[in-house]
């Protein structure tokens, strides 16, 4: 670098931040930063984009010609991307460095920067590291950030068209390069580094960058790299630079497309505690931000160490929320399809089929042993069951068998919606209507427990004409025949679990027990209290009689005509205890 | 999509504009201070009938978002609302004794006003029982919102209708003129809101909400849509099919994302249930000016007669957009 002749500015200047000042829009924003850092002494050098109409910058320039500690370097256009960015921060740099050739740094900051701390702050903390480079810098293998899936390929490939104009060419012209294997090669020496766009570098590391004899190669490269402004420096740096410390000062925050978030008023507070030194990207109409950290001065922080990561939580959930969203939320804005998202309701759920046929009092019982909320067949054709015969319930949802039935998903994920926090269990069967069944099975916070053919119990004891009963049952058991083929298929996410009839009575406790443990039940072996059986004499009858006349009751299992519960004491019926083992 | 279905679109869009211009000539300028507008300036856009009782308050709640200037039609008052409005430098009034039904329930109406005034600027509109909500309202004006949503290159921004209403008859919530209709009507159904797409123009179809747990318990089908599509980076060639609910281009109702993800998203708290609604209610029956034969005045006539309470014991109180953010019924998406 050639050294300028050493002006009266220079001794004041002497160990001092330079600031380059990239201003594309809001001047006026940019004209008071620029003041309160040539206050606080630091020299700026103003690169305004070539897009700013020529009179808007001479009012821009001639409004900041009251002191010399400010000047303003050749214009370049700039457009997001490109190589004009980096070019106007050559350009600028170069002659900061010719111009106050006593700074000790040079910070790169846009228009829509703003200082948190105040200048002398900042000149403190870097004259007590007058060697390092800050400047975020990775390889390329290693950061997380990218959008748009271009990483090593913003090096390898050309990018002559816009990708913000002409973004079909753009793609097309990446494809194409990608089919015919086109590939640049990256000058020799250098090792792709990628970081944020806003680094503070040693006057020494940036002149040895701006006289590297190479440079014209570098920059020749550089022209067609995609958005070089985060890779031309972040490259270089490492080629010169004797001690670098790969984090950006500027404290700022992209979102799910690599746009900076924009701070506001009520932002006030967060941005005080990141103890920052400069944050982008602040709204220009957030007067009481600049007010609050330009204007007045707040000597309270005095070397402090910058911890962006103190406001990291904030804008880390946005970014969540917008790419994944809360699960189980249907509304005007999420619509999710349902093999676009994993959880397609809020909370784990129960659904028992079979149980309050075989259970005298099934539904109390459960409620009072697990403290889920258990409703009744919330699916039955002409009502909804909800526990307690509620009319209403959480949400202000009706027990509206019509309603339900217009959209029974949205009427079930509404109910797991409205009640997260509680467990809801309810009950299903095949007289129900069986709409809802393939968004269940494919839930994987249902958890299904089917008896099947147990809705043959309350028939065997239905008084009536026999065929009826008989074209009943015939109905419930092709019902329930093809709700369980959907169950069972392999898509299936939810937990399902299938006894026949007469499988579950042969040991009931043993899957109460699992029902139980799944549901949170503390210590479910020690099971005070079961459900009492139904009474199940005629029953095997019952099914012979279907039989005879021609039906073929088969999801129950194997009943003999005289059925000899095994488990369950015939008479005197009384509930029992089960001892703990 | 095939071609022929965006042709057909491009049919239906071009026809409503044509409508537009054809409905344009029943609207007699009462006070034009369009040339007022300035090139970056907030619009609001709004029909009434008989609602000068509303406007103070409404056009302080707006003026203090940030909203420049309003356009208005005055759909045949005879409360005096253009008088009223007569004066105000930032207020625009056409007036039209014509049929609110004929002219798209006023649609028509709005979307001549908006090729005309509104190209290139982001409009807002509402009725003047609406009140916009959107995330942060309590701290950033409106334009922090339109700044928000030109940088991340959105043309079009939601905002469901949600139901406030009061405790106890409706009848007794007595609105004073200026005053918060949210003093007196703060309860809200949170959650029972049914959601299903709409295939021909691909906007959400968002029904629930106390209208349809009093008025339309027997009739899902029939009870009102709450999706609405407000605010909008208005161009000359978009129109409005039907009400606000939908648009044309499509791409405009796509405010939703369907691969997991929350959009950010406002809501509309829609006070309509005031005193001044019975005699309302029985005035819009005789004027049968309202859609599906005013099926909707019809049943509320009916349900209130008998049971004139929509409070119920699950009912929500409004406090702020934060609450309803956290229910689920509006996001902040990517805003933070």
């Amino acid at each position: 670098m050639k050294r300028g002749q050493v002006s009266s500015l220079e001794a004041e200047n002497s160990g001092t931040v330079g600031i380059v000042m990239l201003v594309h829009t809001a001047l006026d924003r940019a004209k008071q930063v620029a003041r309160h850092w040539a206050a606080g002494g630091c020299p700026v050098v103003i690169h305004v984009d070539r897009k700013v109409p020529q009179s808007e910058f001479n009012r821009f320039r001639s409004a900041l010609s009251e002191t010399d500690l400010i000047s303003f370097s050749r214009r370049h256009r700039c457009e997001w991307g490109t190589w004009g960015i980096v070019a106007a921060a050559l350009s600028a740099s170069e002659q900061m460095l010719r111009q106050h050739p006593g700074v000790r740094h040079v910070y790169l900051a846009s228009g829509s920067c703003l200082p948190l701390r105040p200048v002398q702050d900042l000149v403190d903390y870097l004259a007590a590291r007058p060697d390092t480079d800050f400047i975020e810098s990775a390889t390329t293998a290693d950061v997380p950030w990218i959008v748009g899936g271009l990483d090593v390929e913003r090096f390898t490939l050309r990018f002559p068209f816009s990708w913000k104009r002409h973004r079909y060419l753009f793609d097309r012209y990446v494809d194409l390069q990608r089919k015919l294997r086109i590939k640049r090669r990256i000058p020799t020496g250098l090792v792709p580094h990628m970081g944020s766009q806003w680094w503070c570098l040693t006057a020494k590391t940036l002149s040895a960058i701006l006289a590297d004899p190479d440079r014209p190669i570098y920059d020749h490269y550089f022209r067609k790299v995609w958005i070089p402004d985060e890779s031309y420096f972040q490259t270089l740096a490492r080629l010169h630079s004797a001690k670098i410390e790969s984090r950006s000062l500027t404290l700022s925050k992209f979102d799910f497309e690599g746009k900076p978030h924009i701070f506001y008023d009520d932002h006030l507070q967060l941005l005080r505690r990141s103890d920052c030194f400069v944050a982008r990207k602040i709204w220009p109409r957030a007067d009481r931000l600049y007010d609050t950290f330009l204007d007045s001065p707040r000597g309270v922080i005095t070397g402090v160490e910058p911890n962006p990561g103190k406001i990291d939580r904030v804008f880390s959930k946005a970014v969540e929320r917008r790419t994944r969203g809360r699960a189980g939320l249907y509304m005007q804005s999420r619509y999710p399809h349902q093999w676009a998202v994993k959880d397609v309701t809020a909370n784990p759920y129960s659904v028992f089929q079979g149980f309050s046929e075989l259970f005298q009092g099934f539904d109390i019982w459960l409620a009072k042993t697990t403290g889920a909320r258990v409703h009744g067949h919330l699916f039955a054709p002409d009502s909804v069951e909800f526990a307690g015969d509620e009319p209403i319930v959480n949400g202000a949802l009706s027990a509206n068998a019509k309603w339900r039935d217009y959209n029974p998903e949205r009427f079930l994920t509404n109910l797991v919606w409205n009640t997260r926090g509680e467990r809801q269990c309810f009950q299903f069967g095949p007289q129900d209507r069986q709409k809802i069944v393939p968004f269940i099975a494919l839930d994987p916070n249902a958890q299904i427990s089917v008896i099947s053919g147990a809705w043959a119990i309350p028939l065997s004891r239905a008084k009536g004409s026999f065929s009826e009963l008989r074209r009943i049952a015939a109905h419930l058991q092709r019902t329930e025949a093809a709700q369980l083929r959907i169950l069972q298929k392999h898509q299936t996410k939810a937990r399902v679990r299938i006894w026949t009839m007469a499988e579950f009575i042969e040991a009931p406790m043993e899957p109460l027990r699992n029902i139980l443990e799944e549901l949170g039940v503390q210590g479910p072996r020690h099971l005070n209290e079961v459900p009492k059986m139904a009474d199940l004499e005629g029953f095997g009858l019952f099914l012979q009689n279907l039989k005879n006349q021609g039906m073929h009751p088969y999801l129950m299992g194997d009943f003999p005509v005289e059925h000899e519960p095994s488990v369950v004491p015939k008479s005197p019926r009384k509930t029992y205890l089960v001892r703990k083992t | 999509m095939g071609l022929w279905q965006s042709y057909r679109m491009r049919i239906r869009r071009k026809y409503r504009l044509a409508r537009a211009l054809r409905k344009s000539r029943e609207l007699t300028s009462v006070q034009d201070n369009t040339k007022a507008i300035r090139p970056d300036d907030i619009l609001l856009v709004s029909t009434m009938r008989n609602e000068q009782i509303r406007l103070p308050y409404f056009l302080e709640y707006y003026r203090g978002l940030g909203v420049d200037h309003f356009l208005f039609v005055d759909n045949g008052s005879t409360d005096g609302t253009s008088e009223y409005l007569t004066g105000m430098p930032d207020v625009s009034v056409w007036r039209t004794e014509a049929s609110y039904q004929r002219a798209g329930f006023g649609i028509d109406w709005l979307n001549y006003l908006k090729r005309r005034y509104a190209h290139g600027h982001w409009v807002l509109v509402v009725d003047p029982d609406e009140f916009f909500i959107y995330p942060f309202c309590d701290t950033r004006p409106i334009r922090a919102l339109t700044d928000w949503l030109d940088n991340s290159a959105i043309r079009s921004f939601s905002a469901m209708l949600i139901d406030v209403y009061p405790k106890g008859r409706v009848e007794d919530a007595v609105y004073q003129p200026g005053q918060d209709p949210l003093e007196i009507a703060h309860w809200f159904d949170s959650g029972n809101y049914t959601i299903s797409q709409n295939p021909t123009y691909g906007n959400l179809w968002i029904q629930g909400g106390p209208r349809a747990r009093m008025f339309f318990a027997d009739r899902p089908k029939k009870a009102p849509a709450l999706n609405k599509i407000p605010l909008v980076k208005w161009h000359r060639k978009y129109a409005y099919v039907s009400s606000t609910h939908a648009l044309l281009p499509r791409g405009l109702n796509r405010v939703f994302e369907t691969g997991g993800g929350e959009k950010a998203s406002g809501a509309l708290l829609h006070a309509k249930f005031l005193d001044t609604f019975g005699a309302k209610a029985q005035e819009e029956l005789k004027r049968n000016q309202h859609y599906a034969e005013s099926a909707e005045y019809k049943a509320y006539a009916e349900v209130l007669e008998d049971a004139p309470e929509l409070w119920c014991k699950w009912s929500e109180r409004y406090i702020n957009w934060r609450q309803l953010e956290i229910l689920g019924l509006m996001s902040k998406g990517n805003w933070a």
